[in-house]
């Protein structure tokens, strides 16, 4: 079943006072500002996992991170959504500076985070219900954002009897119905199989698209950074910094097209073997450190 | 040991027996094409057919051995002789003469007391005699006392049915053997057979029969339900109490370094200490009463709570935390949100780890010392040598655990249906 994007029905009353995810707001965005990260390791050595990581996204933009294992892109991540506190820098978001996790910054795991003691709906009403809101505050809301996703036969249904994919339906629809202004996406399919993959992919580019949230995504697949990226942060590691980033076209062409005629597009194989290059230089280096060092 | 090699024989009898009666049917399920079964757990199945076996084997072995009226007496084991026996002993004097005796050998059972008959004396120097012997027992019998030329006069028996006889040796008889003690005393130890006493193990139906009396009746003052029903009790509070205290005991050693740091000394070294070591102290300290054996159960239970709630807080994924922390849930909203119901199902292990200890420990307690209670009834009924309560007690003991055990199953099913699935 292809999920759809459904037209709001008419009629429904709007849920905590607008609009919940189709209004853009005025923000400033979000600043990462010359991030530097050290874990001071027990045996005196320290690691160095972020240095000077300077970055601005403008509202509604879908960027993707890329890297080696070991660049810091996950941690980059858990200091943006405030779990981590950074040693140098700071994050700004909306004009105040990030200290710690909150509702406008959602998250999506790569799996293990949705509460198997609820139904479907309890998970994804749980932002919401947090907040104190009634049922029939959210109860619209909610049941619009599981159409959207597809599992509005799911709702009663428990977590544990849902596929890995139908999961990370879940988990999305979860972020969604909190309403935040950012979404952090830690390699969100990197569980998946390949064909529920690409079907997730679309769904990742329709709710952007129709929600205009801003969105970074953390993945491992070049291919899948090429497609869920307006812009393409590339890291390197050691110390995990941004190596390049690209601008490109994919992500919107995407929203309408099949994800399969974007990857015959003539740029996507140059950009994915300019990239795939880039990476595997990367990986010989440390390779080639970790010798030396032997 | 003969019962135990007959168990050993239907074991292995009923796999073959079993084998040959189903080498027909075929199984077609997804494991009967399974070529790799020799290490595969999943292809492990208990067997029902021997389930139902191995209960039997041990009921008709119990009553083949007791030689149950519920058997068929051709299943019995060979029982004590019973009934009238007879042997002859000859006499020999000092100065050479013999003479012949018969003795009629009255062999009853327990219950069945029978009076010594009067014999005629017969003639000769040795006299005849009767000798009653109680079932299970062996008597030693001074033929001679009758005799007109007895032991203390020089004479000696030296002969028994015409066998001859000296001082630590022995003949066969109809009824058993007869063997001489080291001073000439002829010893009368009719057969014994296989079956065992009553007094060692009474026959299934007896033990039925004494529940269905002590159910009616009652056991030392009090109904067999208000002993069971107090064990229960004191079980059930000393279980509720430690929870109550033990759980968020746990949940603080879980969240709070200066908790964990205070309480895990304690905590590591009490959960090793068996709670039956702590009922002497228990006694000295708090006595024989209910308070005594609640204190009891709450601190086998306490631990073990403490702990199961500890893993639980510890065992959540950070993701679920994190998630709900982005998702602007605040540290109570967590707390009651996440961590609880995530450590539920940690806490029901516990919990039915806590009960089976509890259950073990009051049993053990009332041994000890107490008034009323399952492990009082059977301690006092040993003393008085009724093992048919004892075996009784057992049973019911360990159905009270079994459906303890199950009931906490059903409960965690319903409670906490999503435990290792996620």
């Amino acid at each position: 079943m292809r999920p759809r994007i459904l037209p709001r029905q008419s009629g429904v009353p709007p849920a905590c006072g607008g609009a919940l995810i189709y209004r853009k707001r005025d923000m400033t965005g979000l600043s990462i500002e010359n991030i530097s990260m050290r874990f001071d390791l027990p045996n005196g050595t320290a690691v160095q996992a972020l240095k000077d990581v300077t970055l601005h996204l403008n509202e509604g933009e879908l960027m993707s991170v890329l890297g080696p294992s070991g660049c810091g892109k996950t941690t980059l991540l858990n200091i943006v959504a405030g779990f981590l506190a950074p040693t140098e820098g700071q994050i700004v978001m909306n004009g105040h500076t990030v200290t710690g996790p909150d509702a406008e910054r959602g998250m999506v795991f790569q799996k293990g985070a949705l509460f198997e003691w609820m139904s479907v709906r309890d998970n994804v009403s749980f932002g919401p219900r947090m907040k104190g809101q009634k049922e029939a505050q959210y109860a619209a809301e909610v049941d619009h954002l599981l159409e959207v996703v597809g599992l509005q036969d799911f709702k009663e249904k428990a977590i544990y009897e849902l596929s890995g994919g139908m999961q990370q339906r879940v988990a999305l629809a979860r972020c969604l119905a909190n309403d935040p202004d950012v979404i952090l996406m830690d390699e969100p399919l990197g569980a998946l199989d390949a064909l529920t993959r690409e079907k997730m992919q679309s769904l990742v580019l329709k709710l952007w698209k129709e929600t205009g949230k801003t969105i970074i995504l953390i993945t491992h697949s070049v291919e899948e950074a090429l497609l869920l990226g307006e812009r393409l942060l590339v890291m390197a590691p050691r110390p995990g910094r941004i190596h390049k980033e690209y601008r490109l076209p994919f992500a919107d062409m995407g929203v309408d097209q099949d994800l399969r005629e974007v990857k015959k597009h003539p740029d996507f194989a140059t950009n994915r073997e300019e990239i795939l290059g880039m990476i595997w230089d990367m990986e010989e280096e440390i390779m080639g450190r970790t010798e030396a060092a032997q | 040991m003969i019962p135990i090699l007959i168990y050993i024989a239907i074991f292995i009898g009923a796999f073959f027996v079993v084998k040959l009666v189903t080498a027909g049917t075929d199984r077609h399920d997804f494991t009967s094409l399974k070529t790799v079964t020799f290490g595969d757990e999943s292809a492990v199945v208990s067997d029902r057919k021997a389930s139902i076996i191995s209960i039997i084997a041990i009921f008709v072995l119990w009553g083949a051995f007791t030689g149950s009226a519920l058997l068929p007496s051709f299943l019995h084991a060979p029982g004590p002789y019973v009934g009238e026996g007879s042997f002859t002993y000859t006499v020999e004097t000092a100065d050479g003469q013999t003479d012949d005796a018969s003795v009629t050998v009255i062999v009853h059972p327990a219950d069945a007391p029978v009076d010594e008959p009067e014999v005629a004396p017969g003639d000769g120097f040795a006299k005849d005699d009767a000798v009653v012997v109680q079932a299970y027992r062996s008597k030693l019998a001074r033929l001679d006392r009758n005799d007109e030329i007895g032991r203390d006069e020089g004479a000696k028996i030296v002969a028994v049915n015409g066998q001859s006889i000296e001082p630590g040796g022995s003949v066969n008889t109809d009824f058993g053997r007869v063997v001489m003690s080291q001073r000439g005393t002829l010893n009368i130890d009719p057969d014994k057979g296989w079956q065992m006493e009553p007094i060692w193990l009474p026959a299934p139906e007896n033990v039925f029969e004494r529940l269905g009396e002590i159910a009616s009746e009652g056991f030392r003052n009090f109904t067999l339900w208000e002993h069971l029903g107090y064990s229960l009790f004191r079980v059930i509070v000393g279980f509720l109490l430690g929870s109550l205290v033990g759980i968020p005991l746990g949940y603080a050693m879980g969240l709070s370094n200066w908790f964990r740091g205070w309480f895990d000394p304690i905590v590591e070294f009490m959960r090793p200490v068996p709670p039956l070591a702590l009922i002497p102290l228990v006694i000295i300290w708090a006595g024989i009463g209910e308070g005594g054996k609640i204190i009891l159960l709450f601190l086998a239970a306490l631990w073990i709570m403490a702990i199961a709630a500890r893993s639980g807080v510890s065992g959540v994924n950070i993701s679920k935390v994190h998630a709900a922390y982005s998702l602007g849930a605040s540290k109570w909203q967590v707390m009651r949100h996440v961590i609880i119901p995530n450590s539920l199902p940690e806490i029901f292990t516990g919990a039915r780890v806590a009960m089976g200890v509890c259950w073990g420990t009051v049993v053990a307690a009332e041994l000890v010392a107490a008034e009323k209670g399952a492990g009082m009834m059977i301690m006092v009924a040993s003393k008085f040598q009724n093992t048919d309560i004892v075996i009784m007690g057992i049973i019911l003991i360990g159905v009270i655990g079994f459906g303890i055990d199950m009931l906490m199953r059903w409960a965690e099913r319903i409670l906490v249906p999503w435990k290792g699935k996620s």
